[in-house]
């Protein structure tokens, strides 16, 4: 195991190492052309040169020092860090109602990782608990790790796992779900679970984090609480993403798997409801409905149960100019499903017309959904979508296109009559069409105007 | 509680039994005895256009009413790469302290708040601190590593300050001896805060984020007198470069101390040098009480590890309590509690600084880790009692006390009771240790209050967001080429110029060496002449005037160049300066009118003094040579200034018979 004493160097700076007998996590002094150096040597980032040695002098601080100034050094005593949690058993206390907390990977059960230099999920989810004690206040956990991925890892195979440890689960009389999860995918896996886990009579909870536990000012110890309080207390039966309500430390919110989306790369209040209110809002201390209909937490162990996938489908954002050889290359590839993600009311352009009418003629599924995000496809308005239409694209109402993406997924995993396709995509499992959409289902604020400024300032952002 | 005991004179029995000399009375030997060590970490905010890892402006502040948005924040501890977690980290989680922050658009955005990811490393910021570090004489690192800093505090929204060390190991001189450097780091400003009541802290965020460096010294200091000097040259070698900025807030100091058997105590942000000396006084002398306090407390109570208080909660209507906030809670949700200090009879009225007890160190706490607002306790040592003899003896009745013991009277918010007592006990525990580590705030008179736990090297950790930036070689010989004189060259230079030492301190405080030496080499002229103008003449015209736009003092160069150009006398432009100063826009000619100056032939002048020492003979008072000349230069001022040198003026009417 010679490699763990030099974790991370490679090249030029493993050699250096080696020549003077210093290991990583030994405590050394250099001599350089630039002066004298002790610390603790660090492991390297995988990523960065070879031309460095990572120091952690005696206060603490890193530093980087250039091998090619390095004139001497000297190992003078070895201290290997141990980075730990203190992992302590979840007490249960009569009364609080019993949540499992299926762990994922992702941000929200992570730690540093110092080969890669970043952030890596690493902690079980029994570890949570020794940094989040609060949890004990709110339910009885317990916990499991599916598996441990990356969001953008997350796929088909982890979504059918996920669906039938949660069947398991509420088939054994759990009170809550709480699944913790990387954020970029996470409205990708509230979706699919959405049409995999059907009827379900308790909440099924997606949370992550932006920011990760590793900082003090983390949002994923509140978000895990807001999780868990909902899993364990809700009377709302669906899949939700509970995260941030703004970006203050004040509530979460509570959106529906099918109508939620991750709009901003790095704010915490990132997830918002699409063409719709979100469900509630959350704090330790009890919810605000904001949605009246909602089903209902029921006593029963029911649950459908419905783990199809077809890795066969894609989406096509379209731009103007688009070429049809890009939907010939497609269909060539053995794709059956396309959504489409068009302009404006839901439009490509004429040329991709014998390419549309060619996937048509050998059976692949299309929808139609929109660039705009907000709003419904409407197809019927111009020509273009009325020939679009005839050509086989079937306008998919107001479905967001990652949902839509999932959806058709789902549905050729279980079906390829296109007459069963189209009819399964059209009738809503939970709100991924909505029949109609409340005025204050887009609300976009714009910045600087008077009366928004007024009202930003007023309220906590 | 016995009859005859003065918790006054107690305090200024145990004041005298320590040893304690005020800075005026002690000496180098004072400080000898009691072990006097102290060194210094420097913070100065550099002069860039943007912040250190954003594109927001650096130096653009607002009101703390004058805000766009709030939001708020909760700081929990986290570990550390080395696995632990960070004592501060755990003391500030027990305040459960709610932050607001205050945006402005103009001068924060999302960068600040932590809702975006760090830009680059801002490369101006890099370079003046490479130059500093380069002038401090410290060892460069070959790749800067960015860390993150934890402070949770709230004084950073992230709950870190990105921080980074560019050298490590250089030294500075002074006037008798060399104080060691330990390191120079490049890091971003936090906020200001606004308030700090109770649970909810307050801070803007204007200056988070500006580029600053931090200077940290070994405790080399010997004196209180060192420190300050330390100080100083640190702070001159800073505005040496010209590219660090000046005026309020933009230097900031803190000051470690401690004392034989003593432990380093930090306090922090001394806004004036000019404190420095008193305040490192009497921390030493702090520290020196405290450890008084602990042999005092192990010689009552053999086993510590036994000590324990006891307290109870107090109905305060079986009390005939006066005292106003005691009464409050009758009605209000204040909960009073009576806590009794087995062994500390004596202790809660020792010295420990100047109109200070050790009582207040139990207070001072109470205030920032139990939230609990001042006055927040009372005592059976206070110099004044708010709490009758009769009360007191029920209290210790109730709690059994005995007659070595000391009891505290305490009270606040129901749920900040626990976190209250705990305090207490930690506060009286660490007495047995000693000293606790801990952060202090200073105040203009010299004394200090506790502000928080000493945070430990365990908080730091890498910034996974940010890549090492390394240093070659050849960028950093690019960037020696530009660095200025020395400070300490530039003092010996003054010296041997013969320019009076104590126009230094504003000649380097305002970095006017570089200026002065460019008249002195460019122009001729006198060092002297121009080391008094500039440390006496432009020193007294700043402190007394008020420009009408702002006054860029290479205005004095072109003020000379145009003396010379019109052949004038160096000495009318003391004359001048005021002028100039008020007006930096006027033109030098219509200065010359403002002064009411005419051009006048020197013969002119000689001409007339024959006239008046034929005057003076008729109407002087004293036939005393000195007297003449007096009256005749005062008659002939105006006219000779800028025609004839007054010196050589006066020379002529003493040797004029």
């Amino acid at each position: 195991m010679s490699d763990d004493f030099f974790q991370g160097y490679q090249g030029d700076a493993l050699e250096v190492l080696k020549k003077y007998n210093v290991r990583v996590w030994g405590q050394s002094e250099i001599e350089t052309t630039r002066g004298r150096f002790v610390g603790t040597i660090l492991p390297r980032s995988e990523n960065d040169d070879d031309k460095h040695i990572v120091l952690k002098i005696p206060t603490g601080y890193n530093v980087g020092i250039d091998i090619r100034t390095i004139e001497t050094m000297q190992e003078t005593g070895y201290k290997k860090a141990n980075y730990k949690i203190p992992e302590k058993e979840f007490p249960i206390t009569e009364g609080l109602p019993n949540v499992k907390l299926f762990g994922t990977g992702g941000t929200i059960a992570s730690r540093l990782d110092y080969r890669t230099g970043a952030v890596i999920p690493a902690f079980s989810p029994g570890e949570l608990y020794g940094a989040v004690p609060e949890l004990a206040d709110i339910c009885n956990l317990e916990t499991e790790k599916v598996f441990a991925v990356f969001s953008e890892n997350m796929g088909p195979m982890q979504y059918m796992k996920l669906a039938r440890a949660i069947g398991k689960e509420i088939e054994n009389g759990i009170d809550g779900i709480v699944i913790g999860h990387g954020t970029d995918t996470l409205h990708h896996t509230g979706a699919a679970l959405t049409f995999m886990v059907q009827n379900p009579p308790v909440p099924i909870v997606l949370v992550g984090s932006q920011r990760s536990s590793d900082r003090p000012s983390s949002d994923a110890a509140l978000n895990l609480m807001h999780a868990m309080y909902t899993a364990g207390n809700s009377d709302i039966a669906e899949v939700m993403v509970c995260m941030f309500g703004p970006t203050s430390d004040e509530y979460g919110l509570l959106h529906k798997g099918t109508r939620v989306r991750k709009m901003h790369s790095s704010y915490r209040s990132t997830f918002r409801t699409i063409g719709d209110t979100p469900l509630a809002t959350v704090t330790r201390k009890g919810f605000r409905h904001i949605k009246k209909t909602y089903n209902h937490r029921r006593k029963d162990h029911k649950v459908e149960i419905k783990p199809y996938f077809s890795d066969a489908v894609t989406m096509l954002y379209y731009y103007p100019g688009m070429k049809p050889d890009t939907i010939d290359a497609l269909v060539d590839a053995g794709y059956k499903g396309i959504i489409f993600v068009g302009t404006g009311l839901g439009h490509v352009n004429k040329e991709l017309y014998p390419a549309i009418e060619r996937a048509h003629a050998k059976g692949v599924h299309m929808y139609m959904t929109l660039q705009t995000i907000w709003g419904y496809v409407h197809m019927f308005v111009y020509d273009t979508g009325r020939d679009m239409m005839a050509k086989g694209i079937i306008p998919a109402g107001n479905m967001l296109p990652e949902v839509a993406w999932v959806k058709l997924s789902w549905i050729l995993g279980q079906t390829d009559d296109p007459e069963e396709v189209k009819k399964m995509m059209l009738t809503s499992v939970n709100d991924e069409i909505t029949p109609r959409e409340p005025y204050n289902g887009y609300l976009v604020y714009q910045g600087g105007v008077p009366e928004v400024e007024e009202f930003i300032r007023k309220v906590h952002k | 509680m016995t009859k005859k005991f003065d918790p006054k004179e107690n305090y200024c029995h145990s004041k005298e039994k320590i040893g304690y000399v005020s800075r005026k009375e002690a000496t180098q030997e004072t400080y000898d005895r009691i072990g006097f060590m102290s060194g210094l970490e420097v913070h100065q905010q550099l002069k860039t256009k943007e912040k250190l890892f954003c594109h927001c402006p650096s130096g653009v502040y607002n009101s703390s009413d004058d805000y766009d948005a709030e939001l708020i924040r909760h700081m929990r501890p986290t570990l550390s790469e080395l696995g632990e977690y960070d004592g501060t980290a755990l003391m500030e989680f027990k305040t459960r302290k709610q932050i607001v922050y205050r945006l402005k658009n103009e001068t924060a955005c999302t960068y600040e708040v932590d809702d975006t990811p760090p830009f680059p490393v801002n490369r101006e910021a890099l370079e003046i601190a490479i130059e500093i570090s380069l002038l401090s004489k410290l060892n460069i690192v070959g790749e800067v590593h960015i860390t993150r800093k934890q402070y949770l505090d709230g004084s950073i929204p992230t709950g870190f300050q990105r921080t980074a060390i560019i050298g490590v190991e250089g030294a500075i001189p002074l006037k008798h001896k060399n104080i060691r450097l330990i390191q120079l780091s490049l890091e971003e400003d936090s906020c200001r805060e606004i308030s700090d009541v109770g649970h909810v802290r307050i801070f803007k965020t204007d200056r988070l984020g500006m580029p600053l460096i931090e200077t940290v010294t070994y405790p080399d200091c010997a004196n209180p007198d060192e420190v300050k000097e330390a100080c100083d040259y640190i702070r001159f070698l800073n505005r040496s470069t010209g590219k660090v900025r000046t005026g309020m807030g933009s230097g900031r100091e803190d000051v470690n101390v401690s004392c034989r058997g003593g432990t380093r105590v930090e306090i922090k942000g001394v806004a004036h040098t000019k404190w420095i000396p008193e305040l490192t006084h009497n921390e030493s002398f702090r520290q020196w009480a405290l450890l008084h306090v602990r042999e005092e407390l192990k010689a009552r109570v053999p086993n510590s590890g036994i000590w324990k208080m006891d307290h109870k909660q107090l109905n305060p209507h079986n009390f005939n309590f006066r005292y106003k906030p005691l009464n409050k809670a009758k009605k209000d949700h204040i909960k009073v509690v009576a806590v009794n200090l087995p062994g500390f009879h004596a202790l809660l009225s020792h010295f420990t600084q100047p109109g200070k007890i050790f009582a207040d160190e139990i207070s001072d706490r109470l205030k920032v880790i139990a939230c609990i607002e001042k006055p927040n306790m009372t005592h059976t040592e206070a110099f004044k009692q708010i709490i009758s003899r009769k009360d007191w003896y029920k209290i210790q009745k109730l709690l059994k006390s005995r007659e070595r013991d000391a009891q505290i009277v305490f009270w606040g918010p129901e749920e900040d009771l626990e976190t209250a007592l705990e305090t207490i006990e930690e506060r009286c525990r660490i007495a047995f240790e000693g000293i606790p580590n801990e952060t202090r705030k200073s105040f203009e008179n010299g004394t200090t209050v506790f502000e928080r736990v000493l945070p430990g090297a365990d908080r730091m950790y890498p910034d996974t967001d940010s890549a090492p930036i390394p240093l070659t070689d050849d960028y950093i010989e690019k960037l020696r080429e530009r660095l200025p004189s020395e400070v300490i060259e530039r003092y010996k230079q003054m010296k041997e110029w013969g320019i009076p030492e104590d126009t230094y301190t504003y000649i380097f405080k305002k970095n006017l060496y570089p200026l002065m030496e460019r008249i002195i080499k460019d122009l001729k002229l006198d060092p002297c002449f121009v080391g008094t103008f500039f440390g006496h003449t432009l020193k007294f015209v700043e402190g007394h005037y008020t420009p009408a736009t702002e006054f860029n003092y290479f205005i004095i160069l072109s003020m000379f160049k145009f003396i010379k150009r019109e052949k004038l006398e160096w000495d009318i432009a003391g004359e001048m300066l005021p002028v100039i100063y008020k007006h930096p826009k006027m033109e030098f000619a219509s200065a010359l009118t403002v002064i009411k100056y005419k051009k006048i032939e020197r013969e002119t002048i000689l001409k007339t003094i024959a006239f008046l020492k034929n005057k003076y003979r008729e109407i002087g008072r004293s036939a005393n040579r000195e007297d003449e000349k007096n009256w005749i230069m005062g008659e002939l001022r105006s006219m000779a200034l800028g025609n004839i040198p007054l010196r050589e003026l006066s020379e002529i009417i003493i040797n004029e018979k």
